[in-house]
């Protein structure tokens, strides 16, 4: 396997903000890489940087061996990039949005046609594509959208948040779609979300990054095995009592989050009446309890000691703060 | 070529699907043209100037239709920026001059349409092309008028976040450059001090370029409009280009 994209110490701060701190990694040929962050994490400002739409403050990064900052039209051939914010000229039709993908990246019309006419079909929206882009829906768009990032063939495609406000229908069809490409086309695939199933599920390695930051990188798999097991989560009055009760050899893990514990260990089924047992022999109220297989929600949480829903309200309350400052 | 084509050809298909906007912007020259022609043509004397106020007033409403125009297509890179399409074309690998030039051909092109549908209409309420020759030399005008302002709008664009700076710049720029310009009378009546004024006006150039090409008559050599004007759209088309390399999404 040969590198497709290699990352060293890329940096981007905006004013005092450091959007994105330092991260250093390698994706590899045929890769899909997930992205996970909550929002503000600094996931759309690393493509931006990757895409040579903006430029590092520090640190390199090549793609195909290609340095984004000394050769950017080089960079600019090989990759093909679906912004998280749509990028279609409403007032052209599906088929003259790909035109004009075609033309500017100067494939020949023949092969320009051809290919249209093969994306189109592949996302589903050759019967409309002689409607003007204004009539679609936001998945339709979407699929257009991936479908023109795709026109020229690129080696490593960008997707920044590629399911982002789609039926959940929707977003397992393109899921696939994705899975199918990187398989059958090689192309690489670096594509972000917050969603942890998408990341979960399509990616062959996901990064978590929050506050500009890599805090793990690993396989999904990997990622939650090293949870340590299964996720029980205990809800109680007395959240303090259950942690300080449950220091067992067998347990893993026990976090107090809010007023709830969370407790990481190998074969839960099998342990959980030993766990009520054990609280209701030292009189500790439950409120509630539960079981899970952990996900990337737990990886997230025992990395940062917050969700990532906690985590974007944190952000929206911070923006909003900041949007009043800016307003008086 | 072929980017510059691509651009072009974009602009074409939004212009030709934009029918109100092109029965919009005929509308206003056009009432001027009406009102002010048909109004004032039996009071207004001009000395020295052969015909009657409307055919003076002809070349002052196809200027004044190319130039409105031709700003309006520049600042419409804002929309780009704003509706994200800017993007998809910033990415791919071409230069910007490239874009920019394709831009600028298309909003003159539109421009120059624009004009041409007034040049047309005028030919029903009087005026008379005797001479095919000086027809080409004030279309010739029109398109230095067209690319001149579409690169000014691109320069402008290049530096406005949104569209909240375009009312301003339509007050304090377009409009007293339109007015500055003899468009709507012989800048020869003007007081002699705000006369010198008129001079510094780019677009006065280009009126008096379109005047003399349609009726024969200008106050200002032909070939020195051309000259000016020329070199004015030269200037527009660095600053653009130069302003817009340095766009910011
Ligand atoms: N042009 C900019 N100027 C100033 N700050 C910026 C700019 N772009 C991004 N930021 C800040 O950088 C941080 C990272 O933003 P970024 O868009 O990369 O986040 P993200 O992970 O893509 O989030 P989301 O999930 O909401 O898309 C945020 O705090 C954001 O406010
Ligand atoms: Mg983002």
């Amino acid at each position: 396997m040969t590198v497709a994209l290699h990352i060293e110490n890329l940096t981007r701060r905006f004013n005092d903000l450091v959007a994105v701190d330092n991260i250093s990694f390698d994706i590899e040929h045929g890769e899909i890489f997930g992205l996970l962050g909550p929002n503000g994490a600094g996931k759309t400002t690393t493509l931006s940087m990757l895409s040579t739409m903006l430029k590092p403050t520090s640190g390199s990064a090549t793609v195909n061996g290609i340095d984004i900052e000394h050769d950017e039209d080089g960079v600019r051939k090989s990759i093909g990039i679906v912004f998280q914010d749509q990028s279609l000229d409403e007032e052209l039709t599906a088929w003259e949005n790909m035109d004009f993908h075609g033309r500017l990246y100067r494939i020949p019309a023949d092969i320009r046609k051809q290919r249209i006419t093969e994306l189109l079909r592949l996302v589903e929206l050759e019967d409309r594509k002689n409607d003007i882009v204004k009539t679609f829906s936001g998945g339709m768009r979407r699929r257009l959208e991936i479908a023109r990032g795709l026109l020229h063939h690129p080696s490593v495609l960008f997707l920044d948040e590629p399911t982002l406000g789609l039926d959940p229908q929707t977003r397992n069809h393109l899921w696939q779609y994705i899975a199918t490409l990187a398989r059958e086309k090689g192309i690489t695939i670096i594509l972000t979300t917050h969603y942890m199933e998408e990341a979960d599920q399509l990616c062959n390695r996901v990064a978590i990054i929050d506050h500009g930051k890599i805090i793990a990188l690993d396989t999904p798999q990997n990622l939650k095995d090293g949870i340590g097991g299964d996720v029980v989560t205990i809800r109680s009055p007395d959240p303090a009592a259950i942690v300080a009760a449950l220091a067992e050899p067998w347990i893993t893990r026990v976090e107090q989050h809010n007023d709830e514990v969370i407790v990481s260990l190998q074969n839960a089924e099998q342990h959980i009446s030993t766990i009520v047992t054990l609280l209701n022999t030292k009189q500790v109220p439950i409120q509630s309890i539960g079981i899970h297989k952990p996900t990337l929600e737990d990886v997230f949480l025992s990395f940062t000691g917050k969700t990532i829903r906690e985590e974007e309200a944190n952000h929206k309350t911070k923006m909003r703060m900041f949007q009043r400052m800016v307003r008086h | 070529m072929d980017i510059i084509y691509t651009i072009w050809l974009r602009n074409m298909k939004r212009y030709i699907r934009s029918k109100s906007r092109i029965i919009g912007s005929i509308s206003m020259p056009l009432f001027f043209l009406l009102f002010l022609g048909f109004g004032l043509n039996s009071v207004v004397q001009l000395p020295g100037i052969g015909g009657n106020y409307i055919v003076f007033l002809i070349p002052g409403m196809v200027a004044m239709s190319v130039l409105f125009t031709s700003v309006f297509s520049g600042i419409q890179i804002i929309w780009d920026k704003q509706f994200g399409f800017l993007k998809e074309t910033l990415v791919a690998p071409v230069s910007r001059l490239e874009i920019m030039l394709g831009q600028t051909l298309g909003g003159a092109t539109t421009a120059v349409l624009q004009g041409f549908m007034i040049l047309v209409l005028s030919l029903f309420i009087g005026l008379h092309v005797s001479n095919p020759g000086g027809f080409l030399l004030a279309l010739g005008f029109m398109v230095l008028i067209g690319i001149s302002f579409t690169a000014f709008g691109i320069a402008i664009a290049s530096r406005m976040e949104d569209m909240t700076g375009f009312q301003l710049i339509m007050n304090f720029v377009v409009f007293p450059l339109f007015g500055l310009s003899g468009a709507l009378f012989p800048i020869s009546s003007l007081p002699a001090w705000i006369g010198p004024i008129t001079l510094f006006d780019p677009l006065t150039y280009g009126v008096e370029g379109i005047r003399y090409g349609l009726t024969g008559v200008s106050q200002i050599n032909p070939l020195v409009c051309g000259a000016v004007i020329g070199g004015f759209t030269v200037v527009m088309t660095i600053l653009g280009a130069f302003l817009f390399r340095k766009i910011k999404l």
